[in-house]
């Protein structure tokens, strides 16, 4: 049995889950802390 | 730790210390895949298919390490009232359910080629299952909890609770008869060939600093929307 198909699904798994959970936590604390500097800024 | 309790404080730790976790992190782990893949030998007995060891075998140690994370974070929480650990527990929950997916798929991935069946209803197997499932129930729980404007006390239980897991996934490779090969890697030393554990040593150490990152990340985000939530309530009083 060829064993690479299997290890390329594996990796590919792990590295897009592993940037799409960064690219998302990055992209919501810039998000709410724009937000909350904007928010300082009206007082 | 009560050092950090003040937000202000946490926060001119945490900026810098993002940046410097991700980008380590993100160094480490492309290094360590790229030996993984190409530089590491083939195993005598499993053939190719080993290498899915160094992305299987750090989501397994973050899936257990964000749950143990959680019950440190809850048992703060809950005895100590420390104003930050709540937030830590929450920011843990998500990656830690990601890297649990993560360990189970790869760990079928793995299996198809040297067990000859992607699933086995084992101790291993399941108790990691039963992680996932844990790590879903905590999600759907705290969610509930902020929306009705709790104070996270019966998350932080559960948190508590679920933590007796964790010794049944280490130990279920002693307890029961199973698949699932026993542990490789122990204080005293290893029975892996030093050819192919260094790169699995440096894909655990990136991805725990990658964990780390994201875990800061989305405190980070916690705080500032907690700060722009208390702004609204004086407004609107």
């Amino acid at each position: 049995m060829n064993h690479w198909p299997f290890i390329l699904g594996a990796y590919a798994f792990a590295l897009l889950g592993t940037i799409g959970v960064t690219w998302s936590s990055w992209s919501a604390m810039r998000r709410a802390e724009a937000e909350a500097e904007a928010v300082r800024r009206e007082r | 730790m009560q050092i950090y309790a003040n937000p202000a404080r946490f926060l001119k730790l945490a900026r810098p210390l993002t940046a410097w976790l991700g980008w380590s992190g993100a160094a480490l782990i492309a290094l360590a895949l790229a030996g993984g893949l190409l530089l590491a030998p083939e195993d005598y007995l499993q053939g190719d298919s080993v290498r899915i060891m160094y992305v299987h075998v750090p989501a397994a140690w973050l899936g257990m390490g964000g749950w143990t994370g959680i019950a440190i974070a809850s048992l703060m929480q809950l005895v100590w009232r420390h104003p930050l650990a709540g937030i830590a527990a929450r920011a843990v929950a998500v990656p830690g359910l990601l890297f649990t997916a993560i360990c189970l798929v790869t760990g079928s991935l793995w299996g198809r080629p040297t067990w000859g069946t992607y699933w086995e209803w084992d101790g291993r197997m399941t108790s990691m299952l039963v992680l996932l499932f844990l790590y879903i129930g905590y999600i759907a729980l705290s969610d509930a909890d902020r929306e009705r404007g709790g104070d996270g006390r019966v998350t932080a239980i559960f948190g508590l609770i679920g933590a007796i897991n964790i010794p049944i996934i280490k130990y279920s490779v002693e307890w029961w008869n199973t698949l699932h090969q026993g542990q490789s890697i122990g204080v005293t030393g290893s029975s892996i060939d030093s050819s192919m554990l260094w790169p699995l040593l440096l894909s655990t150490i990136g991805f725990s600093l990658l964990f780390g990152a994201i875990v800061l990340m989305r405190m980070r985000a916690a705080l500032a929307l907690a700060k722009i939530e208390a702004r609204m309530r004086r407004m609107a009083a």
